[in-house]
């Protein structure tokens, strides 16, 4: 299937009750932008809050499986915070998402960050201490706070191309 | 004291003629200036809610604070560069705008409480380190600046929305 062929669903997704809504107010895409930024800097927060401590730097004298639980909460609140918020603003200006390669990026970002926080670095930050060598420990912070810039990024993009 | 002739000769500048004018280096510290976000505002607000005692607990203030706010710190350097450099780029506009104003106002009460904060009650902090629950002044530090840099992002976004320009 080619990405073409999903040109209908988005036009779909454009003319939506809540997309419709959002594009024809003056104040709803500005108001839900906000909430977004807030969402953005909590999950930023409690993202690189364990990859620093993964790095060795950050909260040094917590164990890394207790400071996961206690961020975790956070962390999924966030995440939802910027996805119902997201949602809305996508579905506004679907079309033009459709014709941006920010928007594709950042989707594929989305879908690897959030797969790989909730499955290699969970295990990765829930193993007792000695189990995973040390390389790899830093390693999974590198590679999920590379993920989650890639998301960030292309998705401030999305606002230029 | 008007800074208006200041700030229309500041926009005539080169360097601010070349940044508003730039294809990639605009759209770059924008990104920056958003991204940063996270460093600063993620770690305050992580601080604050060690503070009003509904994260991280078990983990002792003096540590979130010691350990989290010299990241806060660079998150803070780098929006502040940022920050300037998107200001430079159009200084009459951003002055004359509303959210700007209430967004420096802001800064500057957020500054003034984190100040407050530290010259206060964090001072005693060995009495209530361990505390799940801390003491009622660092709760209202905790909540004073949430709320506070909350309004500041938000006005920086809505910054960009001439409704009232």
């Amino acid at each position: 299937m080619a990405a073409k062929d999903l040109y209908p669903l988005f036009v779909w997704f454009e003319a939506t009750a809540i997309g419709t809504a959002v594009r024809e107010s003056l104040w709803l895409f500005p108001v839900i932008e906000c909430i977004h930024l807030l969402g953005l800097a909590l999950l930023g927060g409690t993202v690189l809050l364990l990859d620093l401590r993964l790095l060795g730097l950050g909260l040094r004298s917590q164990p890394t499986a207790g400071l996961a639980g206690k961020v975790q909460p956070w962390l999924v609140g966030a995440l939802m915070t910027m996805i119902s918020t997201g949602v809305p603003l996508f579905l506004s200006e679907s079309i033009k998402c459709f014709y941006s390669p920010p928007f594709w990026y950042k989707m594929g970002f989305l879908v690897l960050a959030t797969t790989f926080t909730f499955t290699a670095r969970r295990k990765v930050a829930a193993a007792e201490p000695g189990r995973v060598r040390p390389v790899f420990t830093r390693l999974t912070a590198a590679v999920s706070l590379g993920l989650w810039f890639g998301v960030g990024f292309s998705g401030r993009w999305i606002a230029f191309y | 004291m008007n800074l208006l002739p200041f700030f229309e000769w500041l926009e005539g500048t080169a360097g601010s003629i070349a940044i508003r004018e730039s294809i990639l280096f605009y759209p770059i510290v924008e990104t920056t200036h958003v991204l940063t976000l996270c460093l600063f505002l993620g770690m305050i607000a992580l601080l604050d809610l060690r503070l009003l005692g509904v994260g991280l607990g078990g983990v002792p203030v003096s540590e979130v604070a010691g350990r989290l706010l010299p990241v806060a710190l660079l998150g803070f350097v780098l929006m502040g560069i940022s920050g300037s450099l998107l200001f430079y780029s159009g200084p009459v506009r951003a002055f004359e705008n509303i959210f700007f104003r209430v967004k420096v106002v802001m800064i500057a009460l957020a500054g003034l409480n984190a100040l407050l904060f530290h010259l206060t009650i964090c001072r005693r902090v060995a009495v209530w380190d361990h505390d799940p629950s801390p003491p009622a002044r660092a709760k209202l530090a905790g909540v004073l600046s949430l709320l506070l840099w909350s309004g500041v992002v938000v006005c920086g976004r809505l910054q960009a929305y001439n409704w009232f320009d």
